[in-house]
C-alpha cells in the first residue's frame, strides 16, 4: 500500500470524528506553540542583550573595586574602603594611554538621587563620569552636549539627562538650559543646569535611559555623602578603550601590574573583566535560559504526545471490526500498522504546523506588547521551527507506534467477531 | 451426475470419519495413502460434471485438526476432517454451534492455520504459508461475505469495493470497483456510504466486494444470520444467481437448514468431524420463493 493511499485512509479516518483529532491535534499545538514562542522571545532576548553589549564595542575593560581582605594585618590599598581612586584613573591615563589605550574614563555612581524640576520628582541613578564617558560607553547626544573638561575643572553644576528622565521630568518639553535639583541622602542638594539629552538606548539588563550624569569632579564637591579629600577621589568604575582587541590581553596585564604597584598589594584588590568576557558568559546564560524555557516547553510536547496514543489507543479498539474486515479481504499486519503510524503522524504535523504558525503568532503579539516602554523583542528562529516540526514528528511516530502494533497484531478471526 | 460426484465424497467423508475417530493425529497422516481413491475416481465425474474438465478439487483437505488451548485445557475444535470441493459447486457446512463449523470455516477463509493436516487451496499448500503469504491469498483467492456484510462506515460503496484491490496493488481500482457494482447493479449507488444504502443495496456492495478480485472461492459466513425472510432469499437469489450463470464456487457456512437448502451439497459437522456429506435433493429456488412472499408494503 503506497503512502499517498494510507494517507488518504488516514484523512479519512480523521474527518470522520472531527472534533476527537482537533482535540487530539490540541496537545500537540500547544506544545509546539510553546516551543517556537518560548525559544523566540529567548532568542530575541538573547539577540537584544548581544547588541547591546556589543555596540559598546568588545575591546573595552572594565576595572571595578575587589574584595578587600581585612582580617589578620593585610593591610588595606590606597583609597580607603573603596580600592579603585581617580588617581589610579590618572595614572593609567598618563602611563598606558596612547598606544595601548585610546581612551579611559572613570565613574562613580550615586544610588539613590533625588531629582526635581518643573514641580515633577524623580528618583534615579546619578553617575559622575569624566569627559569622554559618552563616546567610550556609546551614549549618543541627541541635543546639546556631553561633560567637558572645562565641567571637571570648574566642578561645574552641569547635569546630562537620559531619555528616560527627559520624559519623565519635563514631559514634551525643551530641557535644556533648565535647572534640575538633584538632591542625595546626606547632602541638600545642588541646582544643575541641564547641558544635554541623550539619545534612547532602551536595555534589556537595567533601564539605560532612566540616569542622568555629572561631572565626576561635582559629584565629590556637591554630591558625595562623605566631603573628606579621600572620598572624593573614589570611583566605582574605570573603562578604558583598549587599541586594539588583540591586544586585550596584554592591556590587562600592563593594567593589573600597575594597580598593583600602586596599591601595593599581594593579592589584587580590584577586577578587570573585558566586555569579551561579559559577552561570553552573558551568551552562556541566555542561551541556557532559552534551550531551559524550551525544555519546559518540550514538556508540553510529551503530554501531547502521550493524548495521540490515548486517543489511537481508543480508536484501535473502536475500529477493530474494521481491522478484521481490512486483514479478511487482504492487508498485512504492515499495512494496518502503516495505517495507523500515518494517522498518528498526520495528527502530530498537523498539530506541528499548526504550532508554529500559533507560536509565530504569539511571539509577534508579545514583541508588541509595551511593557512599561520596553518591548520585549522576539526572533521566530527557523531552525527552531524546523525542530519542532520534526519532533513532533517524532513524537506521532513514537507515541503512534504502540498503537498501531496493536492494531497490526489483532488476529483477524477475534477482531471480526468483535462487538 | 452431480449427485454421483457428491456421494463419492461422502463415502469418502464417511470412511474418513471412522477411521479419524479413533485417532485424530493418525488421520492425518494416513490420508496420503487413502486420496488416491477420490482423485482416482474424481476425473471422470469431473470430466461429466464440469465441462472444462478440470480434474483437481479447487479446495482439498486433508485430516484438517485444530486444537485451541484454553488454560490447561484442549478444545479440539476440528478432529480430522476430509473434504473436497470443485470448481463451480456450491455447498453449505451447517452445524449447530460448538460443531467446529466456524473453526472450518476460519480454515477455509485461511484466517487461522490448522494444528494438523493439510489444506490445498487451487493449488496452494496453504499449512506453510507465513501470516503476510495468506494474508495474499486471502487478498486474490478468496472473496468474504460476512454476517451483517461487515462494510467499514462511513466509506462509500465503491471505496469498499476497492479495498481487497488496494491491498493487491493494482492499477485501475476505480474503474475494476465500479465494473463489479455494475455487475450487481447497484452502479449507480457508487458514491453511497452504507447509512445512505437499504439493505438489500449493502448485500450487494458487499458481494461485489468479495467478487473484485475474481477469487477462487466465495466464503459466506452466515450472511442470512440477521436478515429476515425476503433480504434472505433475496441474498440467496443472489449467491444462486452467481453460481449459476458465472460458476462460481461458493462455500457458505449457516445453521439453518432452510437457508442451506438453497445449496446444492450440505456438509454436516458435528464434534469436529464431517457427520455428513450429501447433495441436497430438491434446491429451493430463491426466486420463487421470492414470487409467493406477500410483496412488500
Amino acid at each position: 500500500m503506497q503512502l499517498p493511499l494510507s494517507l488518504r485512509v488516514a484523512l479519512l479516518a480523521l474527518f470522520s470524528n472531527k472534533l476527537r483529532a482537533a482535540l487530539t491535534m490540541l496537545g500537540v499545538v500547544i506544545g509546539v506553540a510553546a516551543v517556537v514562542s518560548l525559544m523566540s522571545i529567548g532568542r530575541g532576548a538573547q539577540a537584544q542583550i548581544t547588541e547591546q553589549v556589543q555596540s559598546l564595542g568588545t575591546n573595552l575593560l572594565f576595572i571595578t573595586p575587589g574584595q578587600q581582605r581585612q582580617q589578620g594585618n593585610v593591610r588595606s590599598g590606597a583609597g580607603g574602603a573603596q580600592t579603585l581612586s581617580w588617581s589610579d584613573a590618572q595614572a593609567i591615563q598618563d602611563e598606558l594611554g596612547g598606544n595601548l589605550l585610546t581612551a579611559v574614563v572613570a565613574e562613580r555612581q550615586i544610588g539613590g538621587a533625588q531629582l526635581i524640576a518643573s514641580g515633577q520628582n524623580l528618583q534615579t541613578r546619578v553617575i559622575g563620569v569624566s569627559p569622554g564617558y559618552d563616546s567610550v560607553r556609546n551614549y549618543p547626544v541627541a541635543a546639546g552636549s556631553f561633560i567637558t573638561d572645562t565641567h571637571m575643572e570648574q566642578r561645574a553644576r552641569v547635569i546630562v539627562l537620559g531619555s528616560g528622565v527627559t520624559q519623565k521630568l519635563f514631559g514634551d518639553g525643551d530641557p535644556l538650559d533648565q535647572n534640575v535639583r538633584v538632591s542625595t541622602s546626606g547632602r541638600t542638594g545642588a541646582q544643575m543646569r541641564v547641558i544635554g539629552v541623550l539619545e534612547p538606548k532602551g536595555g534589556s539588563l537595567q533601564n539605560l535611559d532612566d540616569q542622568a550624569f555629572v561631572p565626576f569632579t561635582t559629584v565629590g564637591a556637591r554630591l558625595a555623602p562623605s566631603r573628606t579629600p579621600q572620598a572624593a577621589e573614589m570611583v566605582s568604575s574605570i573603562t578604558v578603550s583598549v587599541a586594539d582587541e588583540k591586544l586585550i590581553d596584554d592591556a590587562i596585564q600592563q593594567i593589573s601590574s600597575l594597580i598593583r604597584q600602586r596599591h601595593r598589594v599581594a593579592e589584587d584588590d580590584f577586577v578587570i573583566s573585558s566586555q569579551r568576557d561579559f559577552l561570553q558568559s552573558l551568551n552562556q546564560i541566555t542561551a541556557l535560559f532559552t534551550a531551559f524555557l524550551g525544555a519546559i516547553a518540550g514538556i508540553s510536547l510529551v503530554v501531547g504526545g502521550i493524548g495521540i496514543m490515548n486517543i489511537m489507543l481508543v480508536s484501535v479498539t473502536e475500529r477493530t471490526r474494521e481491522i478484521g474486515i481490512r486483514k479478511a479481504v487482504g492487508a498485512r499486519a504492515r499495512d494496518i500498522l502503516s495505517q495507523f503510524l500515518v494517522e498518528a503522524v498526520v495528527v502530530s504535523l498537523a498539530g506541528g504546523l499548526t504550532g508554529i504558525g500559533v507560536g509565530i503568532g504569539i511571539s509577534r503579539l508579545v514583541s508588541q506588547l509595551d511593557l512599561g516602554g520596553r518591548a520585549i523583542p522576539s526572533i521566530v528562529a527557523p531552525d527552531a521551527a524546523l525542530l519542532a516540526f520534526t519532533v513532533s514528528a517524532a513524537v506521532g511516530l513514537f507515541f503512534g507506534i504502540y498503537p498501531a502494533m496493536r492494531a497490526a497484531r489483532l488476529n483477524p478471526i477475534e477482531a471480526l467477531r468483535y462487538e | 451426475m452431480h449427485l454421483l460426484h457428491s456421494s463419492a465424497t461422502t463415502v469418502l467423508a464417511d470412511a474418513k470419519g471412522g477411521e479419524v475417530d479413533a485417532s485424530p493425529l493418525d488421520g492425518s497422516q494416513n490420508w496420503s495413502s487413502t486420496p488416491v481413491e477420490p482423485t482416482g475416481n474424481s476425473p471422470e465425474l469431473e470430466g461429466a460434471h464440469h465441462p472444462d474438465g478440470a480434474a483437481q478439487p479447487v479446495l482439498r483437505l486433508r485430516g484438517l485438526t485444530k486444537v485451541y488451548h484454553v488454560g490447561d485445557v484442549d478444545v479440539h475444535a476440528l478432529r480430522g476432517v476430509d473434504l473436497d470441493v470443485y470448481t463451480g459447486e456450491f455447498l453449505a457446512i451447517m452445524g449447530p454451534s460448538g460443531s467446529g463449523k466456524s473453526t472450518l470455516m476460519n480454515m477455509i477463509g485461511c484466517l487461522d492455520q490448522p494444528t494438523a493436516g493439510t489444506y490445498e487451496l487451487d493449488g496452494i499448500q496453504t499449512s506453510q504459508l507465513n501470516e503476510d503469504q495468506l494474508a495474499a491469498v486471502r487478498n486474490r483467492k478468496i472473496g468474504f461475505v460476512f454476517q451483517m456484510f461487515n462494510l467499514l462506515p462511513r466509506v462509500s460503496a465503491v471505496e469498499q469495493v476497492e479495498l481487497p484491490l488496494i491491498y493487491a496493488g493494482v492499477k485501475d481500482r476505480r474503474k475494476r470497483a465500479l465494473a463489479a457494482l455494475d455487475r450487481l447493479g447497484v452502479g449507480n449507488r457508487a458514491r453511497h456510504k452504507p447509512s445512505e444504502l437499504s439493505g438489500g443495496q449493502q448485500q450487494r456492495v458487499a458481494i461485489a466486494r468479495a467478487l473484485v478480485m475474481e477469487p477462487t472461492i466465495i466464503m459466506a459466513d452466515e450472511p442470512t444470520g440477521n436478515l429476515d425472510t425476503r433480504s434472505s432469499e433475496e441474498l440467496m437469489e443472489l449467491l444462486q444467481e452467481l453460481n449459476r450463470e458465472s460458476g462460481i464456487t461458493i462455500v457458505l457456512v449457516t445453521h439453518e437448514s432452510d437457508i442451506a437448502a438453497h445449496t446444492r451439497r450440505v456438509v454436516e459437522v458435528r464434534d469436529g468431524r464431517v457427520v455428513n456429506d450429501r447433495a441436497v435433493g430438491s434446491v429451493i429456488e430463491a426466486s420463487a420463493v421470492l414470487a409467493s412472499l406477500p410483496p412488500p408494503e
